[in-house]
């Protein structure tokens, strides 16, 4: 099947191997993923206040042009991408004057008709692909591999746009077992990493990561999965800086749910660009029989 | 790794913006939520990840709307919260707190207060931090 999706900025520059990994398990499942046209910036963080519509025009246009495309469904990769395109969607389709106010604002384009589900990569891989169908893919299960998912806030938060329940989510530690890895549960899982705070408070998103990943650590976790562009920045690269503020502190490889599946299926490391990551997973890999 | 002020002059002056009403009567017009529904349970506070480092515990900031103190908008709290949405997702009186703290900061940029000085971002930090991170701070702490 072909998926119209939205990449949003971050697959085109930081997260480039998410979105080159998601392009890879997808095709192995029999999905083709094709870039929409036209998109813009999504508009992230989604706009809290009432009165302000104006933050709302960039997330509405991607769906105007998702419309416009002829589709009806829209799969993002991006978590802030998904919420921040959710919220707005969610929005207009309850606030019909909203709606029409940002209609007769965007005069360049068509008028949004609200026929566009936002769904988030994972919602698709859960609800129409399914884990025995990715179970069945699996050729190098991640045997012995002891993951902590990792979820954050933007797949669970507002409960609006949630993927997923809110306090005990379950989607990726589901993925975990159907790729053959053994999950490591625990209560920072659903905690918040930071965010941009990344950028004027380095130190405490440092220490934030240190303490999301120390509980795992404790229980022999060997790698982190996540979903989320801007938390494997922090819980990667800030959480390697955590190493010089927390005693004994040791990072574990921080890897997406996409690379994590690229490898247990065998398509091998070449989608991953694990070059880019402050922990580099291929050595842990290896070890444990993934890659060879 | 000190982490370096980047707070925009007339924030580094604690200006507070003037308003013509009450806190209260801004903060309708800009989240429609009912404060007053607040009981002071402290759940908010009990899970907020970022609780270590503010001033004021988000439960007192509601407690400070509703007494019409003008200086919660002088609070580190409104600018620490990161909108993770716990509280509002905690909350057993349903109030969207995450809400309210945007409100109270947009109170404060439509004051032509910007809380962050976009000028002061490094070479280093541009290259190195995912851009999603800087039009998130940019809407949140620059009006």
């Amino acid at each position: 099947m072909e998926l119209l999706y939205y990449p949003g900025c971050t697959m085109k520059t930081s997260a480039k191997n998410l979105e080159s990994s998601a392009v890879a398990v997808l095709r192995a499942l029999g999905h083709e993923l094709r870039e929409m046209d036209e998109w813009n910036c999504c508009g992230v963080a989604s706009s809290l206040t009432t009165d302000d519509l104006m933050h709302h025009v960039a997330p509405l246009r991607n769906l105007v042009h998702v419309e416009d495309q002829g589709h009806q469904r829209v799969v993002v990769i991006c978590d802030m991408c998904s919420n921040t395109l959710k919220q707005t969607d969610t929005r207009v389709k309850a606030r019909k004057a909203d709606l029409d106010t940002l209609n007769a604002f965007m005069d360049r384009e068509n008028d949004y008709k609200g026929t566009v589900k936002v769904q988030h990569l994972l919602e698709f891989l859960r609800d129409e692909v399914g884990f025995d169908v990715m179970r069945k893919k699996v050729k190098r299960p991640l045997k012995g591999m002891r993951i902590m998912p990792y979820y954050g806030c933007m797949l669970l938060r507002p409960r609006e746009v949630a993927i997923d329940d809110a306090e005990e989510p379950r989607i990726l530690a589901d993925l975990i077992v159907a790729l053959g890895g053994e999950v490591v549960d625990n209560p920072y899982k659903v905690e918040c990493c930071g965010t941009y705070r990344t950028i004027e408070q380095r130190e405490s998103t440092a220490r934030r990561a240190g303490k999301i990943a120390s509980y795992a650590l404790g229980r022999g976790v060997d790698a982190i999965m996540l979903s989320c562009p801007l938390c494997r920045f922090n819980l990667d690269v800030r959480g390697k800086e955590a190493e010089e503020l927390i005693d004994g502190y040791s990072q574990v490889p921080v890897m997406y749910y996409t690379q994590l599946m690229a490898v247990a299926f065998g398509l091998g490391t070449g989608s991953c660009g694990f070059e880019t990551h402050a922990v580099d997973p291929i050595p842990l890999l290896r070890e444990k029989g993934v890659i060879s | 790794m000190a982490t370096e002020s980047r707070r925009s002059e007339e924030a580094a002056q604690e200006k507070v913006p003037r308003l013509s009403g009450t806190l209260i009567d801004e903060l309708q017009d800009l989240c429609d939520e009912n404060v007053f529904g607040c009981y002071q349970c402290g759940t908010c506070a009990a899970g907020c990840p970022f609780i270590d480092e503010m001033d004021l515990t988000p439960d007192e900031v509601l407690r400070h709307v509703i007494m019409d103190r003008k200086e919660v908008l002088r609070s580190k709290t409104i600018w620490l919260c990161a909108s993770c949405f716990t509280c509002a997702e905690r909350c057993p009186r349903d109030l969207n707190i995450t809400k309210i703290m945007e409100a109270l900061r947009q109170i404060v940029l439509r004051s032509n207060i910007d809380e962050t000085d976009m000028t002061g971002l490094t070479e280093e930090e541009k290259r190195s931090i995912p851009q999603l991170a800087f039009v998130c701070l940019f809407r949140k702490n620059v009006g």
